[in-house]
């Protein structure tokens, strides 16, 4: 009976937890192939650490997608705005509470700039964001060429990437090598999450919504609530949550409130479900453009200071192929070209799939170049399985 | 008696939520033009998608056979296999490909490498003699008007050797002319044996080619009836769709009479498109008194929607002079926004095209234009959102299982309903409607048309643009006959009838 009923939510609603079963079954075979090693707490915390920079991409990735547009040319903006924030702090001498914002106001701007000839003059979004990327590059090039690598000493810029959140003073007896803010956190993170999740399945009923059945809820439940108490307990016996972790959940956060919450957040699906009908609905489709361009120019900012913070320096070469992880993390996690579908949180385990990969394989050992053509087939085989379970409708 | 061409029997098909199809029993007789009728959401268009394999054997209950054979079609190409052809209401051509390229599209004449061009250019012209249709091949699908485009569609099935022809209200975007072209093109081919399907909501049509009418309600056949035993009339019909009498499709307005305050007026309006270097629209003027529905009458293609859309401050590159005063006060719209800020709304014709998103749901479709006054700080309040959605729903009767129901789930005719909800929504105070009835069964477009004139009781002002002249005569107070972009008449409706509209239309 109840697996019978599993088995039928999973067939009906195989396309939005498809991906979640793939980074499930990822993360079981790397555990197993390199004898527990990939799912310890210092492996699991350098992959997400590793997954940041990508993964903030990723989120602004899928409202440009949703907006049926693209943009090629952020891995390049994330590399040359890294290499800014390089030469404010050791040229320049900036704090670092200048240059952060600087850098993602800069970030915006450039976003803006790629905006201009999409929304303005309906120039298709690859070719103008391809400009951008050549442009980046160079500009990166530029900005390094007399330096090469520029080293950041700042500690506290370099803490983003590499450090960790304080724990509770004055607990060191209680449970020791174990990070007790990181549980707390944990804690009241699970907590949260099903306090919702009946909120959330009451308003349903009462409105005689579509809900899943009662064991179904809880079962699903269950499984996240353990999943996160899970990944809370491997962080906390290591160093406990990093500050890039914070950052990417505080974006993911932000991200999906404003996307599923706000007006704005409804113009842009609106947009990107039907511009016309937007349009003739006394939505500004080129208002949204820019926004969306936008918002991904500033996370573009972000990706760069995570990037350059967490290698404590910029380098010539930083945000090569950045671009491509993101538009993959996003279609992994289910964004549709078409348009108008895809969210954020989707992106995100999008971002932790393609990750994984290269981190089980990393440590399998496993050749770059067997690397690349894993990685294609897994988003190759994302693709299909979103197409094809999107075609067969229901 | 002989095999039917084709039995359906205890066809049932469920949707989450609906059950579309209960216990349908369907006999189509060789040689005969059926037709089905039934209201929006009866069903109609679903029977046909079990048909025609567009909801495979095994997502249905109930047994199909063609010629006394149990079918099992599993894809469209195992139904086109066996003789049926389907034309979707929603056009399936190829804009940019030419009209030969477009009858021959997955059944290419070739020899195995590559196509014949001329054997494919001579055949298409036979094809397209047999619906006379009097194009050149080479022309593009984009540059012909929807009329020819369904002759085109027809073509390209006939040219599969079709025994059983299906047409999901094939008339609903025609003018009068092509739609008794269109009639008369399915006689010629009953001639030639082929037996077709047609679902209509015009019923003066049905009357006038059908051999057999089945009527569907509610998921069930309601009866068959004989048109050849004079069973056939517009009443019994309206009996059988909507369970009750309905002897006045136009409903009076009992002691309204407009106000004489002008709430909108339009001068000189000039619009140029320099992409067809012409003058789309030319020196209009045009006054809407409050309380009053103004027809805009006119022949396909006469300009009515565009002015409507630079009305509403949607025009991608026109040049457009002229002046807009609202409630006496000159105003200027540059967006969509600026309108429905001033309380102008515009419900477009081709509710799928730019009415309606339809991968979501009805009440992000309803509350879509007028998010702000749902929200709080930018924050959408969902639960007002639900009961502002669910108000609509009752007011126009909209048939879904739940508000969250996606838009692209419901019937056509309640599709409309929910566009119209939307800008009602809007409290607007003047209100333009594109073409509000197409593709809407005689039921709902009385209560559309109860709804219009309860709106105007309220004291909105309404632009009706219909190609249907009827339409236009039950419904107005007031009509501009639009011709080539410009007004060629105005004449209150106690003075109109259909031969001097069509004189103003056409000259
Ligand atoms: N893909 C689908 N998913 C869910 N419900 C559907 C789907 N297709 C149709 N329905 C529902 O099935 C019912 C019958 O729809 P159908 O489209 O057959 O009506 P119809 O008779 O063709 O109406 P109309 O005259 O408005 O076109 C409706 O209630 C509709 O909402
Ligand atoms: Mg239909």
């Amino acid at each position: 009976m109840f697996f019978k009923s599993l088995q039928k939510l999973l067939k009906e609603n195989i396309r939005e937890y498809g991906m979640y079963i793939a980074l499930f079954v990822i993360m079981l075979i790397f555990t197993i192939t390199t004898d527990g090693i990939f799912i310890s707490s210092r492996n699991i915390s350098n992959l997400l650490n590793q997954t940041g920079y990508i993964a903030v991409l990723a989120v602004g990735m899928t409202l440009v997608i949703v907006i049926r547009h693209i943009d090629l040319s952020v891995g390049f903006l994330a590399g040359f705005l890294g290499a800014v924030a390089a030469i404010a702090l050791a040229f320049w001498n900036l704090p670092v509470y200048v240059v952060i914002p600087l850098v993602l106001v800069l970030g915006v701007v450039a976003g803006l700039f790629t905006a201009f000839p999409i929304a303005q003059l309906k120039v298709p979004a690859f070719v103008a964001s391809l400009a951008g990327w050549l442009i980046y590059r160079g500009a990166l090039l530029l900005v390094t060429a007399g330096t090469g690598t520029i080293i950041i000493a700042d500690e506290t810029f370099n803490a983003i990437g590499n450090g960790f959140i304080p724990d509770i003073p004055g607990l060191e007896n209680f449970l020791p090598g174990v990070h007790k803010l990181t549980l707390l956190l944990g804690l009241v993170a699970i907590a949260l999450y099903v306090v919702s999740q009946f909120r959330d399945r009451r308003k349903k009923l009462s409105y005689n919504f579509e809900t899943l059945p009662m064991n179904m809820f809880i079962a699903k439940l269950v499984f996240i609530s353990v999943l996160l108490a899970l990944i809370t307990w491997v962080l906390a016996g290591y160093n406990g949550l990093s500050w890039t972790v914070v950052i990417v959940l505080l974006v993911v956060g932000i991200y999906h409130f404003v996307t599923t919450q706000t007006v704005l957040g409804r113009h842009i699906y609106a947009v990107g479900g039907n511009p016309e009908a937007a349009e003739l609905s006394g939505i500004s489709v080129k208002k949204i453009t820019y926004v969306v361009f936008g918002s991904m120019g500033m996370l573009a900012g972000l990706s760069g200071i995570l990037f350059a913070s967490r290698l404590r320096s910029a380098t010539v070469t930083a945000g090569t192929l950045f671009e491509m992880d993101a538009i993959a993390a996003a279609y992994i996690g289910g964004v549709s070209a078409a348009g108008g579908v895809g969210n954020v949180m989707g992106s995100l385990i999008g971002a932790l799939v393609t990750m994984s990969l290269t981190s089980g394989m990393n440590l399998m050992n496993i050749d770059i170049a067997y690397q690349y053509i894993v990685r294609g087939a897994v988003l190759l085989a994302a693709v299909i399985f979103d197409v094809t379970t999107r075609s067969r409708g229901r | 008696m002989d095999t039917p061409i084709l039995e359906m029997r205890n066809i049932t098909k469920e949707f989450p939520g609906v059950r579309a199809l209960n216990n349908v029993s369907f006999r189509v007789a060789k040689g005969e033009i059926h037709c089905l009728v039934g209201e929006n959401g009866a069903g109609k268009s679903t029977l046909m998608k079990v048909l025609s394999g567009v909801w495979p054997y095994g997502s249905y209950t109930g047994d199909i056979y063609l010629d006394g054979e149990l079918q099992t079609f599993r894809h469209v190409t195992d139904s086109e296999k066996a003789g049926i052809g389907i034309i979707y209401q929603e056009l399936a051509l190829v804009p940019e490909l030419s009209v030969y390229e477009n009858i021959f599209l997955g059944h290419e004449i070739s020899n195995g490498v590559t196509v014949d061009w001329n054997e494919t250019i001579k055949r298409a012209n036979e094809m397209l003699a047999r619906v006379r249709l009097d194009v050149n091949p080479a022309t593009k699908i984009k540059d012909l008007g929807v009329g020819k485009q369904q002759l085109v569609e027809i073509a390209k099935a006939l040219n599969r050797n079709v025994k059983l022809l299906i047409l999901d209200e094939p008339t609903a975007a025609l003018n009068d002319d092509d739609s008794a072209n269109l009639l008369q093109l399915l006689r010629e081919q009953k001639a030639h044996g082929v037996t077709c399907i047609m679902i209509s909501h015009k019923l003066r049509e049905v009357m006038a080619i059908a051999d057999t009418v089945t009527i569907l309600r509610d998921g069930q056949t309601v009866c068959t009836l004989d048109a050849h035993k004079g069973e056939v009339t517009e009443q019994v019909m309206i009996r059988h769709m909507v369970g009750r009498e309905i002897d006045n499709v136009y409903p009076p307005r009992v002691g309204h009479r407009p106000g004489d305050e002008v709430v909108f007026e339009v001068k000189d309006w000039n619009a140029y498109d320099p992409r067809l270097g012409r003058q789309v629209l030319k020196q209009v003027n045009l006054k809407i008194r409050k309380g009053e529905i103004v027809g805009l009458a006119g022949l396909m293609g006469a300009g009515r929607t565009e002015l409507a859309l630079s009305l509403f401050g949607n025009f991608p590159h026109y040049e457009i002079s002229g002046e807009i005063y609202v409630q006496g006060k000159p105003v200027k719209f540059s967006h969509p926004r600026d309108a429905i800020e001033n309380g102008v709304a515009y419900l477009t014709e081709d509710r799928k095209g730019n009415g309606l998103i339809l991968i979501q749901d009805v009440k992000q479709n309803i509350s879509l234009a007028n998010l702000k006054t749902l929200a709080n700080r930018g924050i959408v309040d969902a639960n007002a959102e639900i009961k502002v959605a669910n108000e609509y729903r009752a007011s126009l009767n909209i048939k879904t299982p739940s508000v969250a129901q996606k838009v692209i789930n419901l019937s056509g005719g309640n599709q409309q309903k929910v566009c119209l909800g939307k800008w009602l929504f809007v409290k607007p105070n003047i209100l333009i409607l594109d073409e509000p009835t197409r593709g809407i069964d005689v039921g709902a477009k009385y209560e559309i048309y109860t709804i219009m004139n309860r709106l105007v009781q309220e004291g909105m002002s309404i632009i009706m643009i219909s190609s249907e002249l009827p339409e236009i005569l039950g419904m107005s107070d007031r009509i501009y006959v639009v011709s080539e972009g410009r007004i060629t008449g105005e004449l209150p409706v106690e003075e109109a009838n259909q031969e001097i509209i069509m004189q103003m239309a056409t000259n």
